[in-house]
């Protein structure tokens, strides 16, 4: 990771972090690392990658460093060092020694100081940005924690009571705004874009229909690999299933899973996996959540009402230009 | 055995990935198209080209759609098929290795009983469902048949590192049995395991729904990397790897067990050219000599 060149130097710190109370799942994550997907290694980095770089902007960092991910409910650290810190995504209302402070805005810590969490009003997955980036090794090119394989992050795990939280050297500023027309929505009700494709022939046309009409609820099981949703059950086409398929008409030979692929096991309960997704199994895929619209499923919490809205390639190559200038305008408002 | 390949169907995957089926069922000659193109892209490498995946009877490419125009890509993969054709010429410098099981042991066993009321035949143990829907005798027959002849790694994922295996004999002597009813939740790492056509080794622990028959004491997934197998790579398995499954007894279990806390077990492991003609023409005889330059010292 490189450090910002000169960025007004209002805090320099070379810091650690003790973690006090770890949160229900608190992670090291950034960017993500590729190229090892082949081996069953998935992307991995933050779930909602929008509002981990614009954490990391705001507190002078590159867009990659490493922050902390923030499930649900927050953790509890101990600086020993002055720091500056920003938190984003979830509306997770962060507090110094129990002092209210700003979200999308970094702010000073001092040496001593205790920031802890409010209840979750809105969203699923906050991020904890620290100027100068949480500095766990790199491994296989990324620090983002990868928990099914046991490796990257704080010992390919999440946080626990008692772990010290390295952190690069580096300069912020507190004090910095994303502006409000940047902020992204959070709702309990959402529109996912899906690409449909993968195994949809192997519905039946009203199993199409009614995976697009339906609008779906987020279960509890919602995690880094895949966010399950109830809703209808749906039809699939008479079938034998090919050899080395198994027996359920939605089974498939064993076959990569794409991130953000939308499988429908038995035709119920579809399930999107995310960055932590196994990479490929036996169910039948009907299509795939776009890129950008993975930070939305990302931010979404049980219960969260959620239609499947279909584009087709220039609909979602369309989708992903409006995606990447909206985090161009965040890059260039906080060079 | 000249079967024409038939075309392939490709899916976008959203907007940054690429799905290609070859086969809808699972073949060897689908599985080494497969590999055949994949290892034709991973040689020109093209930019924007983030993640090249093959599997069974398909493959998955990742790419970057702001450096690579998503239908030229389509396009390039459409001419690569075409270029490798039925791919009985191509040749695959990989590996043969040996894998130490111990057949119907303790943990694989406790764990199956704790999930008897997901499995298609609560009264039987996996390793007896199985021989029994394959038409064998025993268990004893299950394991001859299991450990008889060589696995082709035809794809490798799920989770890090655990291999997807196919039996490298004719289609009808497959070993075919369904995957549990629903998934477990709990499954010894390095468990032996089948479901659909597909062996596998799990790599760590976990969920899993395939039938459960024993356990290897060789690692074949190590984060730390602190054993001379993992010197190069966390993950043994690479697709290509031609796998054959030894049956081993508890002492040669436990001992092999010593030598890896010690780090210095290795998996025995042998450098092969394979060819999928030669192989489809007389499996047997080809067998048989992968075998022995897999036992020779």
């Amino acid at each position: 990771m490189t450090q910002p060149a000169s960025t007004p130097v209002s805090w320099r710190c070379s810091v650690s972090i003790e973690v006090r109370k770890p949160g229900l799942s608190t992670t090291v994550q950034d960017t993500g690392r590729s190229g090892y997907y082949d081996v069953g290694i998935p992307p991995s980095g933050a779930l909602d990658l929008y509002s981990l770089t614009t954490g990391n902007r705001l507190v002078g960092n590159p867009p990659d460093a490493g922050a902390l991910e923030v499930v649900y409910m927050g953790p509890e650290l101990l600086f020993t060092e002055d720091a500056v810190v920003a938190v984003t995504g979830a509306e997770l209302p962060p507090r110094i020694n129990g002092e209210a402070r700003p979200l999308w805005e970094s702010f000073p810590v001092s040496a001593g100081d205790v920031l802890s969490f409010g209840f979750v009003k809105g969203g699923a997955r906050a991020y904890i940005a620290v100027a100068g980036g949480i500095d766990v090794p790199v491994v296989l090119g990324s620090r983002a924690t990868y928990g099914l394989g046991a490796l990257g992050g704080m010992e390919g795990r999440p946080l626990v009571a008692g772990d010290t939280l390295p952190i690069g050297a580096g300069a912020g500023t507190p004090g910095r705004v994303l502006p409000g027309d940047l902020l992204p929505a959070l709702g309990k009700d959402v529109e996912v874009r899906v690409v449909m494709g993968l195994y949809d022939h192997v519905l039946a046309p009203e199993g199409r229909d009614n995976f697009l009409q339906t609008t779906w609820t987020l279960t509890p099981v919602a995690d880094r690999v895949g966010f399950r949703y109830k809703g209808a059950e749906l039809s699939t086409i008479e079938r034998t299933p090919p050899f080395g398929a198994g027996q359920d008409p939605s089974n498939i030979v064993d076959a990569p899973y794409p991130i953000g692929s939308i499988q429908v096991p038995g035709g119920v309960e579809p399930i999107i996996l995310h960055r932590d997704a196994v990479s490929g199994g036996g169910y039948m895929m009907v299509g795939t959540v776009i890129s950008g619209d993975l930070d939305v499923v990302a931010q979404s919490a049980p219960n969260t009402r959620t239609r499947f809205v279909e584009v087709d390639m220039d609909g979602a190559l369309a989708a992903r230009r409006d995606y990447r200038a909206r985090s161009a305008r965040v890059a260039e408002l906080l060079a | 055995m000249s079967e024409t390949a038939s075309p392939a169907r490709y899916s976008w995957g959203g907007d940054e990935f690429i799905f290609v089926e070859l086969s809808e069922e699972m073949s060897l000659r689908a599985n080494f198209r497969a590999m055949a193109i994949t290892r034709a892209l991973k040689e020109e490498r093209p930019d924007g080209i983030l993640e090249i995946c093959p599997a069974n009877a398909s493959y998955q490419v990742r790419y970057d759609p702001d450096v690579i125009e998503p239908h030229t890509l389509l396009a390039h993969l459409q001419d690569l098929e075409k270029k490798v054709g039925d791919a009985s010429d191509v040749s695959l410098s990989t590996r043969v290795v040996e894998i130490p099981v111990l057949y119907r042991d303790p943990w694989t066993t406790e764990t199956l009983m704790r999930f008897r009321d997901r499995h298609q035949d609560p009264d039987a143990t996996d390793i007896d469902y199985a021989a029994r829907i394959n038409g064998l005798p025993d268990a004893d027959a299950f394991i001859a048949a299991h450990t008889g002849s060589p696995w082709f790694t035809s794809m490798v994922g799920f989770v890090a590192g655990l291999p997807f295996m196919f039996q490298m004999v004719p289609q009808d002597r497959q070993l075919v049995v369904p995957k549990y009813l629903r998934p477990r939740t709990d499954t010894p790492k390095q468990t032996v395991g089948h479901g659909g056509c597909f062996g596998c080794i799990y790599s760590v622990r976990g969920a899993g729904g395939y039938q459960m028959f024993g356990i290897t004491p060789a690692p074949i997934y190590d984060p730390t990397q602190s054993s001379p197998d993992f010197a190069d790579f966390m993950v043994f398995f690479r697709p290509g790897d031609i796998a054959s499954f030894r049956a081993i007894d508890r002492d040669e279990y436990d001992d092999t067990l010593v030598q890896v806390e010690r780090r210095d077990y290795r998996i025995r492991s042998r450098e092969v050219e394979f060819n999928l003609q030669p192989f489809l023409d007389d499996p047997a005889g080809f067998n048989s000599r992968l075998l022995e330059v897999l036992r020779v010292d």
